[in-house]
Parts: C-alpha cells; structure tokens; sequence
C-alpha cells in the first residue's frame, strides 16, 4: 500500500508513495508520445479490420478492399505463367532433341524439369531419381522402355501399364500363382535366370524352362526387350532385388509396376522438360 | 519530445546553435587542402576512365555487383577474395589509432566526411547567411523577405550537395556516365533512387543539422579517444603557464605579471563543436587548430609570440607548469607498437596480393545418389567440377584422374565415351562448370569409400592443382 506520496526535488515528479529500503520510485506518467502511437495503432487496427479480412465476434469477413491470399497466390502464379510462356511455346513446338541444343531451351527445362521431378515424380524414384525396390533407378544405363529421349518422354506422358489408351503395358505370367509352372522347375529356372548375368553361363535343367517359357520376352540370352518392357537378365542392376528369393518370388507371382500417365495432369513443356531432366541424369542413350 | 510534464529539470542536454567563426591561417589552409583532395578524390574517382576490354568494365574504380567483382585499377578482386578488404579495414582501423596515438584526432579534425562535408555547408552557409555575427542577427530576427530567401537558398544549395554526394556513391557501382544520364532522364532503377534519396537525405541531416551533435553525441570514437591518447600525444592545448591570468589588455600597457590571454574569446568563437579550448582536453574537441589560427591571429594584433593555443602534449604542459625541461617521446611503445602491427600487416596484404592465384579448382560431389550401379556391375559416382580463370586470356586445363585403378569419365558436352584425361578450355575472366561422371569397375574399389583425385594442370604455367574427393560404390 502506498504510504506517503511525497514531490521529488530534482525532477518535481510526485512518488508513488512506494518504498523499498529507503529507494522510491517516481510516479512518472507514460510519454506523450508513446500514448499517441498506441492510439494510432488502435486507429490503424479499426481501419485494417474493415478494409482487411478479419475475424470478428459475428464470423469472418472479407473485409471490403477484397484483398485475399488466395489472389495474391492466384496472381504471382499467373503473372509467373506468363512470365514463362514464350520459353514453354518454344519447348513445346521444338525437336525434342533440339531442346539440348539450344542454352537457353536447355537451361530452362533443366530448371523446370528438376522442379516439377521434385514434385511429381521423387516420391516414388527418389529427390535424386536412384530409385527404390520396384521402382527403378534413372541414374544407371539400364532402362526397361528404352533410354532415349522419345522413349522416356512417352513413358512419362502415357505413364506404365495404365488404363491410357497408349499407355505402355505388359504382363509377366506368375508362373507359380497360375500354376505353369510347379517349385521345382521355378528354382531351377531362376538358377538359370540368375547365371545369365554371370559371366559363364550354367547349363542345367532351368535352361530348357527358360527356353520355353521365357525367351520370347526376354531373349534367348536374357538380353531383355525394351518393346514390351522385358528387363534385361544379363546385367547387374535387379529393379527387385537380384538374390534367388526374390527372383523365384518374381517367377511365381509376376510383377507389375505401375507408373501413372501424366499426360493432362502436366503440360507438354513440363513433360519434356521432365524427360530432358532425367536423359541427363547420366543414364541416357 | 520527452513528453514528461515534470518542472523540473529535463534529463537532455538543451540544444545550443554553434555558430562558428570563418578564421584564416595554416591550420585551416590545411583543412581546406584536406577538403578539396578528399571530395575530389570522392565525387571524380568514378570519372576515371580505365581500358580492360571489351569484357570487363571501362572504370578505374567500380564495384561491378552483377558480375561480383571489385575493379581498382589495374587489380581485380573477386567475391570470394573480399578477405581483401578485411585487410584494407584493418590497415584503416589501425592507422587510425597511429595518428591519435601521435597527434590526438586529427583524423577527426581534418579527413572524417562528417568533418568535410559539415566544412563545406559551413562555408555555404557563410557565402549565403554571411559569418558568424551575420548569422547570428539573421536568426534572431523576425521572419521576413529577405530572411526567407537566404534560408531557402541555403537549404537549396545544402539538398543540391547532398544531391551530388548520393549521387556520386552509386557510381562507385556503376559506370558513371551511363547511370548518370539514366538518373537524369529518370531512367534508373528504384534501388539507384532509393539509395541515392537516401544518402541525399543523410548528408542534408548531417552536415546540414546534425553537425558537431555526430561528434558529440553519435561517435562512438570521440568516446574512446581517451583510451587512445596518452600524455605524449600531440592535441590542441592551450599554454595555461603562458596564458594565465588573462584579462583585457589595453595597448601600450605592459605584459609584466600578467598571462597572454587577453581573453578576447576568438577560439571559441571559430570553435566548429562551441567550446572553450582554454577548459582543457575536452570530449568535444576534434582537434581541428582552428582555435589555434584565431589565437594566432590575435597574438599577431598584440605583438605576442604564436603558440598560445597549439598542438602540443599533455606531459611538456605539466613539465613546463612545474618549470622542468620538457621533452617529445613521439617514439614510444605505443606507436612502435602501432607501427609494427601496421608493417605486418601490410606485408600480409602486400603478400597476398603478390602471391594471388590467378586460377583455382573447386569439386562438389554428388550426395544424392552417392553412386549408381550400372548394368555391367561398374560404378558411377558424379561430380561438378569449377574451373576458375581469372586471367584475361583463354586457358586449356587437362584433367585426369588418380586414386581409383581403371577409372574414367565422361564430361557432358565435351567427352561422350569414358577417358583417363581430357582438354578442357575454360574463357578469359570466368568460372566454367564440368558435369563430370567418372567410371570404375566395382572389383577395382577397395572399399565402399575410396580415396580419389582429380589433378587438373593448367597447360601454359603448368601449375598442377589436385582436389581430393571419394569414390563411393555398393559395401563390399
């Protein structure tokens, strides 16, 4: 409780009659102008609740400027279409090969294509396109639709084994599952399968199975067929895994890989912007 | 502004108007020599034209930001060199501390642009307001045509310096006669304005208004000189032994038993910060002798010898007060001190400079992936390798690699089937980046992480510069 308010003698500011071992304290009022800044911040808040959208006690409003981020959102992005559409045009009426040719062309889809790649395409291959089990690697020189430039821009645009009209597709028999083939012929013809990379190859029983069942999609030394999707067996790289077990789960019950048609999901310039992107990851023919 | 009611009295110290006297004699003729070389060197440097090609900037001096690059005559810095200009600010710091440490602050007396440029408002206002008692009378007077017409055109002629003074900085960042045409002709950028309106500003608020307050009240080293000086540096002092006890002289009478000083207040009168010099060494003081001109002006009026006020050191004063023999310790720990931190450093910077690469070899590995397997069970690791050629003049660089048994590369756009080494040519002036994919065969690795070097050699100076890295492959 205040006891004594008494005036100060070198400032002539009363006290506020508090004492604490023999130090008072002056009871000096707030600043003038640090009355009229709060005063012009609670004018300025008045003001930007009725220009601005706000939460009011009766619900939010739009506030009558009209002003939303979802505009501005809108706006930046059309104005960065805009900004981009000469460069999309060119890509998209240009040879696709000379897209590599040209520094700018060049320089704006690896842009672009390392963008929309981030956004689209690494939750399945990967932020540096290496690929997990099942979904392929697009650093390496093995490509299961072929590696050139048209081949893997119609991959992305009509997507893998998708109800797209042009869609790439293929289907591995399961060999087990719809029984053609019984456990003992699927192990010996995944020893086979697996010696084909090996560099001599192993003659045994699995040699007549493959020669029967397998060859006309992966050829008659395991060399694959890029037409129908057919990986290549002689090489070192195994989308699934290349341990026996895996390769006799392959047998039995097939695989399926899905990749989704992205052709009306992203424009023309994006998709070959993408394909220009991952050619140049290292692995393109 | 305070906003406190209080009657008492306020917690500021009240705003006094210096109204400095115009003074001649040697100190201020150096002030005006300082003056003239130091805007000069200020506002024409820019102008200064310097042939480079047609590549780089025609100017001698310009800090060309778009291309990151600092031009100085016939020395160009590059953005990662600026440990260049750490060393200039220390020599500066440094130099600094010398000369307070030898002759107090002339630094602040003499070349600080707060001191130059508030000097040369000083002597607008002069040519406009007239001096000191002019001035004087004018603001006391009432408003009227004539007052109204010499304030406006003071403050005119203050906005127009101002003008030119953030004009001339952006120049230092530009080439000076396209961007001042495009200042002009309102052609410029928003920055440029920006910038410009704002050191206009500054220098209108300092010069014009702020004046001796920066020194007093906004510099930090007015704060510390007294860490700097010591008894044996020369400051503005005024001879208390010769001087006192002053008082009014009248002509003819004698000099016996008497100081000097004829207390006639001509030091204060031309003090630029308002102070008596006769108080002693004072925070105030920027050490300008122009006190010591007016007093020297006035001894020659009373036939009396000069050097009643002067540059002079604490200690000589005190000897002469107790009637001892004084003596100068110019050399003294503290300035062999300063003088050897300053040779060092120096040398340092001189060595540096010599020294220089002209070129040099950065390596970024690729981390994502680490490395690919290929189809034939060879690795792949990628790396971006910048080659940095700071000459005038095309160079050809060979690469090659070591460490790694068997490997090669291919370098996008330039080597399409693995090689052991490649030519690489990199243009006048630039940085140019190699994607480079370098190739083992997975039984020549050792383990999952293998030591690795790229050696590039520049051809013509055969200077061989190698970057360590590692070549990644599955765990063995």
């Amino acid at each position: 409780m205040p006891t004594k308010i008494e005036k100060d003698i070198v400032s002539g500011q009363d006290t506020t009659g508090h004492e604490w071992d023999g130090i008072k304290e002056l009871d000096t009022p707030i600043p003038r102008w640090w009355w009229y800044t709060l005063w012009a911040t609670v004018v300025f808040a008045a003001v930007y609740v009725v220009l601005y959208p706000a939460i009011l006690p009766g619900g939010p409003t739009k506030g009558l400027l009209g002003w939303s981020q979802y505009k501005v959102l809108a706006d930046d992005q059309a104005a960065a279409t805009a900004a981009q559409k000469g460069m999309r045009d060119k890509i998209t009426s240009a040879e696709l090969g000379a897209i590599s040719e040209d520094a700018d062309m060049l320089n704006f889809a690896m842009a672009g294509g390392r963008a929309a790649f981030g956004d689209n395409c690494a939750p399945c291959h990967g932020s540096g396109a290496q690929g997990f089990v099942g979904y392929p690697n697009l650093n390496d020189d093995e490509w299961l639709w072929g590696g050139k430039l048209e081949d893997i821009t119609t991959t992305i645009r009509y997507g893998i084994r998708t109800t797209h009209e042009d869609s790439r597709s293929s289907e591995m028999p399961a060999f087990g599952v719809d029984e053609m083939l019984d456990a003992k012929q699927i192990d010996a013809v995944a020893d086979y399968a697996l010696s084909l990379s090996s560099s001599s190859p192993a003659v045994g029983p699995g040699a007549a199975i493959y020669e029967e069942n397998c060859v006309a999609c992966h050829g008659d030394t395991g060399q694959g067929d890029k037409e129908q999707g057919a990986p290549s067996l002689k090489d070192k790289v195994w989308l699934y895994g290349g341990d026996k077990a895996t390769v006799v789960q392959t047998i039995n019950g097939s695989r399926k890989g899905v990749m989704p048609a992205w052709a009306g999901r992203l424009d023309e310039a994006t998709i070959r912007s993408l394909a220009v992107y991952v050619h140049s990851l290292g692995g393109g023919k | 502004m305070s906003g406190s009611d209080s009657a008492g009295d306020s917690f500021f110290a009240d705003w006094v108007n210096v109204y400095p006297k115009s003074v001649k004699g040697k100190f201020r003729r150096l002030k005006w020599i300082s003056l003239s070389i130091l805007l000069g060197v200020y506002y024409l440097g820019p102008w200064l034209r310097w042939d480079r090609g047609d590549d780089a900037p025609g100017q001698a001096l310009i800090v060309d930001l778009t291309s990151q690059k600092a031009y100085f005559f016939f020395i160009e810095i590059w953005a990662q060199e600026v440990y260049y200009f750490t060393g200039v600010l220390i020599i500066a710091a440094i130099s600094l501390f010398f000369a307070t440490a030898l002759a107090g602050r002339v630094w602040c007396g003499y070349a600080c642009p707060q001191t130059v440029w508030t000097d040369l408002f000083m002597w607008v206002e002069r040519r406009i307001e007239g001096d000191r008692a002019a001035r004087m009378r004018l603001d006391k007077a009432p408003m009227s045509f004539g007052k109204a017409i010499k304030k406006i055109s003071k403050h005119v002629a203050w906005v127009f310096i101002a003008f030119a003074t953030g004009g001339a900085w952006v120049f230092y960042f530009n080439d000076a006669p396209t961007l001042a045409v495009d200042i002009l002709t309102a052609n410029a950028s928003f920055t440029i304005y920006a910038i410009v309106l704002s050191l206009t500003g500054s220098t209108y608020l300092m010069a014009g208004w702020a004046r001796e307050a920066v020194c007093t009240y906004m510099c930090p080293y007015a704060r510390f000189q007294g860490a700097m000086l010591d008894d044996d540096s020369l400051v503005v002092t005024y001879d208390e032994t010769r001087g006192e006890a002053r008082g009014a002289h009248k002509k003819g009478t004698s000099w016996e038993g008497r100081g000097d000083c004829i207390d006639c207040n001509a030091c204060v009168a031309v003090c630029p910060t308002g102070i008596d010099i006769r108080d002693g060494l004072q925070l105030e003081c920027i050490g300008c002798g122009l006190c010591a001109d007016a007093c020297n002006n006035i001894m020659d009026r009373v036939e009396r010898p000069h050097g009643l006020i002067r540059y002079d050191t604490l200690r000589i004063m005190n000897a002469q007060a107790e009637g001892k023999d004084p003596k100068y310790h110019l050399v003294r720990p503290r300035t062999i001190v300063y003088t050897l931190i300053l040779l060092i450093v120096c040398m340092i910077m001189l060595a540096a400079l010599v020294l220089r690469t002209d070129t040099s070899v950065n390596l970024l590995r690729d981390r994502n992936p680490l490395f690919v397997t290929l189809a034939d069970g060879s690795v792949r690791n990628g790396y971006t390798v910048k080659i940095l050629n700071m000459k005038r003049e095309n160079r050809t660089y060979h690469m090659r690699l070591a460490g790694v048994k068997g490997a090669r590369m291919t370098v996008i756009g330039h080597a399409k089937t693995p090689v052991e080494e490649i030519r690489l040519n990199v243009r006048p002036d630039s940085v140019s980046t190699f994607r480079v994919f370098v190739y083992a065969a997975h039984s020549a690795l050792a383990a999952d992480s293998n030591e690795m070097r790229f050696v590039v050699t520049e051809e013509q100076s055969q200077r061989i510069m190698k970057h360590e890295t590692t070549f990644r492959g599955p765990v063995k």
